[in-house]
């Protein structure tokens, strides 16, 4: 069913709701467009602020997914600084923190997630840093540069990409980690002692297994991370890469139903037919795995908007992606394809010591996900075993002579 | 600044001027072009902003690297013209550029 001149308000001016708008009107919408963001600029992309972007190899034009200009030609009534407050789906408004209401016939929540900030002592001292936002990708690049120490709490893709960043920047780098090894929730251990070794090689320290007390600091300002040992790491800056959590208050407070995020189907609608919610704030069927899952990622971010845009203009709904990821650190590339869910097989193709090779997680003779070093046709060959459910020969896929053309069986 | 020339697999032009140091994939999104999805942003890692280059220019949109060799060699529908339109940045000497899009990009 379309509504071609329904009322679309969208919450959170990020990437899935930018997107969103985009392909509304790339899909033939003609009616009113709305598009809130607390911040002050239109949509951008985040992967680049740990990476390009924080070395200085991208500018603000290149994050914009689309000019400013494009939002007034296209009829979408783009308002910055303004955060929605309150959502009521018995007369379907929007309070806005300006007071002002907004009304819907159709409602995209596209609010992201923000990141977690530990409840210790020092936390609030100056120096004490979360990267969510271009904002605050300025205020890390501003206080990093040669001679600068930089404290990174947890050793997650944005600690070790901003570790990386920093070391080109000139800067020294400390990870601290609670687990003993790097990436222990999202990678196997031949991945974490990977990275550990190359980052080590480029001049990062490692603090593992060491849990943070709190911060300590000098007029206000931190200068070091007291450790539950006692030790204290000295260091001019701290970045906090422990994880975020879902904006999702406004959609609880109205009744929606949540999890660790909004609830959707595929069609990204919750199960309210008139607010539809895409992107990090969701918690989203996963149809190649039969389960729900918290993306996190912009490729499921862009999954969700075509979704809810292919809906409301009453388009087909897109094939089911399987969820992909990447990360660039130093020279290296990589690319992971799926989700390790009930694995039982861990396998490598490739040598690590060459800078080149994959991980494969297998259930059975099936691919559930693949991690890829520099390996783009383990990556893409991987996604699309992971989307036709082949059947693989272990064999053949343990052996890097052997084409990935020709591993399924 | 060069007009570059976007063909839909249906046909539709769109002919839009892209500055400068600019991706030709950036020129797509940027102006709102159906049929390159660039779902990670120029990064070379996702194959989903692949474009046929005009037998014409394909001299002038440079080579290929490794990586974007190995993406394009699992991408679907690949001719010997494909290019992941991320690699291509854009100069004065791409003015009149022609690039086609696939049917799909997943
Ligand atoms: C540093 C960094 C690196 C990353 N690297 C990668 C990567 O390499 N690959 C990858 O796939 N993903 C990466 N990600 C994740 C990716 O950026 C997110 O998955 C993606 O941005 C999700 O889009 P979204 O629109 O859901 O959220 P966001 O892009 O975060 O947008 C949400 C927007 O909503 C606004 N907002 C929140 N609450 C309200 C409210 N109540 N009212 C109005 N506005 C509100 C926020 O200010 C924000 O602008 C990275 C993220 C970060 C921070
Ligand atoms: S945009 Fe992803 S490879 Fe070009």
């Amino acid at each position: 069913m379309s509504q071609s001149d329904a009322h679309v308000v969208i919450l959170g001016a990020g990437h899935a709701g930018g997107t969103a708008a985009a392909l509304l009107r790339q899909y033939g919408h003609t009616g009113l467009i709305t598009m809130v963001g607390e911040e002050p600029i239109p949509p951008y992309q985040r992967p680049p602020l740990s990476k390009a972007w924080l070395k200085g190899e991208a500018d603000a034009d290149s994050l914009a997914l689309k000019p400013l200009e494009f939002y007034g030609e296209q009829n979408i009534d783009f308002r910055p600084n303004l955060k929605a407050v309150k959502l009521a789906r018995s007369d379907k408004t929007v309070t806005l923190s300006d007071g002002s209401i907004v009304s819907y016939d159709v409602l995209i929540i596209a609010t992201g997630m923000r990141p977690i900030r530990l409840p210790i002592e020092g936390a609030d001292l100056e120096g004490v840093l979360t990267l969510r936002s271009a904002a605050d990708a300025e205020v890390i690049k501003a206080a990093l540069g040669p001679g600068k120490r930089l404290a990174i709490i947890g050793g997650g893709y944005i600690g070790l990409e901003v570790a990386a960043s920093a070391r080109a920047l000139g800067a020294e780098a400390v990870i601290i980690e609670r687990e003993p090894r790097i990436l222990a929730r999202s990678a196997c251990e031949a991945l974490s002692n990977f990275f550990h070794g190359y980052h080590l090689s480029r001049g990062v320290e490692f603090v593992l297994g060491a849990g943070v007390e709190a911060f300590v600091g000098e007029g206000g300002k931190v200068t070091g991370v007291r450790l539950a040992d006692g030790r204290v790491i000295e260091c001019d800056v701290v970045l906090l890469g422990v994880g975020a959590v879902p904006n999702d208050e406004i959609a609880r407070e109205a009744g929606l139903e949540c999890a660790r995020g909004i609830v959707v189907d595929l069609e990204a609608r919750t199960a309210d037919p008139s607010v539809f919610a895409i992107g990090d704030v969701t918690h989203r069927p996963l149809p190649h795995y039969g389960r729900m899952f918290g993306p996190e990622s912009v490729p499921s971010a862009l999954e969700q908007a075509k979704q809810a845009a292919s809906a409301i203009t009453g388009r087909a709904a897109p094939t089911p992606e399987v969820p992909w990821n990447w990360s660039d650190q130093y020279d290296l590339k990589l690319q992971i394809a799926g989700l390790p869910f009930d694995a039982d097989k861990i396998l490598l193709r490739g040598d690590p010591a060459s800078g080149k090779f994959a991980v494969f997680h297998l259930k059975g003779d099936q691919v559930q996900s693949v991690e890829a070093i520099n390996s783009p046709p383990e990556f893409m060959m991987g996604k699309q075993l992971i989307a036709n459910r082949k059947s693989v020969d272990p064999a053949k896929l343990a052996d890097p002579s052997v084409s990935m053309k020709e591993v399924a069986v | 600044m060069a007009k570059i020339t976007y063909i839909e697999h249906d046909g539709t032009e769109h002919v839009v001027d892209v500055k400068n140091g600019l991706t030709v994939m950036e020129g797509a999104v940027k102006n709102n072009i159906p049929g390159i999805d660039a779902d990670c942003g120029g990064a070379c890692a996702c194959a989903t902003c692949h474009v046929y280059v005009d037998e014409a220019w394909r001299e002038k949109t440079g080579s290929t690297s490794a990586m974007e060799d190995s993406m394009l060699d699992f991408a679907e529908n690949v001719e010997p013209n494909s290019r992941l339109s991320c690699q291509i940045k854009v100069t004065d000497a791409l003015d009149g550029l022609i690039v086609r899009m696939p049917e799909s990009q997943h």
